[in-house]
């Protein structure tokens, strides 16, 4: 059974460039669409809000691993804690890798979250459950704002 | 749909240990495999195995076959949708925020 997933990306910009959007907080967080109270750190606990239309309520929180320069980027955390009511912090978190490659024309970055069979079995069907209706209202919200422009 | 949602919860639970997920892992080569087999090689008794392969079949994940006096286990590829469902989800996600992630580095 598939445990991990894995996607890579080509970005037409300098390996300092997406280091800086991976790693500074503010800029992760316009992207990743979170705001985040502090720098990343690794060993230490990052806290925010989400800032993705229709999820404002939920709470980010990760704990940074690595951060070896233009190379690699990691974080654990639990993915789509969607329930602010119940506490996630007993649960063995997934680990999220950003690492980047320099390319002829950029960077490959290859993203990989592991570790989903180690998620509770009912917390991965609740979360899959709650996401669903939420995940619709999403792509809505994208179509939104992909159409005006066009 | 929503009936179809009910049924995933014990699916995840019956997944969520480390030997019955090792036997999954072995029957999802297609293969039936009968109580003797799945217990050689593992540290477990053959009541443990058999236990948790109990588990594994009430969540619809195995099913046993009789052949002659001993019964085979079998693997049932539906009830795992759930799972490649959930990690759709969360792939889909991370679609979404690397192509975001794109445009705010090639702006």
């Amino acid at each position: 059974m598939n445990d991990r997933i894995e996607k890579r990306i080509e970005l037409k910009a300098s390996v300092s460039r997406v280091w800086r959007a991976l790693t500074d907080y503010r800029e992760f967080g316009e992207w990743f669409r979170v705001k985040l109270d502090d720098p990343f750190v690794p060993g230490q606990v990052s806290r925010g809000q989400i800032t993705y239309p229709g999820y404002e309520h939920l709470k980010w929180e990760a704990v940074v691993q690595k951060m070896e320069p233009e190379r690699l980027f990691s974080f654990t955390w639990h993915p789509y804690s969607v329930d602010p009511k119940t506490d996630y912090s007993k649960e063995t978190p997934t680990l999220v890798e950003f690492t980047l490659e320099k390319t002829a024309s950029g960077i490959l970055l290859v993203l990989t979250e592991s570790g989903f069979d180690r998620i509770p079995s009912d917390r991965r069907a609740e979360a899959f459950r709650r996401n669903e209706g939420g995940w619709t209202e999403q792509l809505k919200n994208l179509e939104k704002h992909v159409a005006p422009t066009s | 749909m929503a009936a179809k949602r009910q049924t995933r919860a014990p699916v995840f639970a019956a997944l969520g240990d480390q030997t019955r997920l090792s036997l999954v892992a072995k029957l999802c080569g297609g293969r039936p495999y009968s109580i003797s087999q799945l217990t050689q090689g593992s540290k477990l008794t053959r009541q443990a195995i058999t236990k948790h392969l109990r588990v594994l079949e009430s969540a619809g994940i195995v099913h046993s076959v009789r052949r002659g006096r001993e019964s085979r286990f079998e693997f049932d590829p539906q009830p795992m949708e759930g799972i490649k469902e959930y990690l759709d989800f969360v792939s889909e996600q991370w679609d979404q925020a690397l192509s975001r992630l794109k445009s705010f580095v090639e702006e």
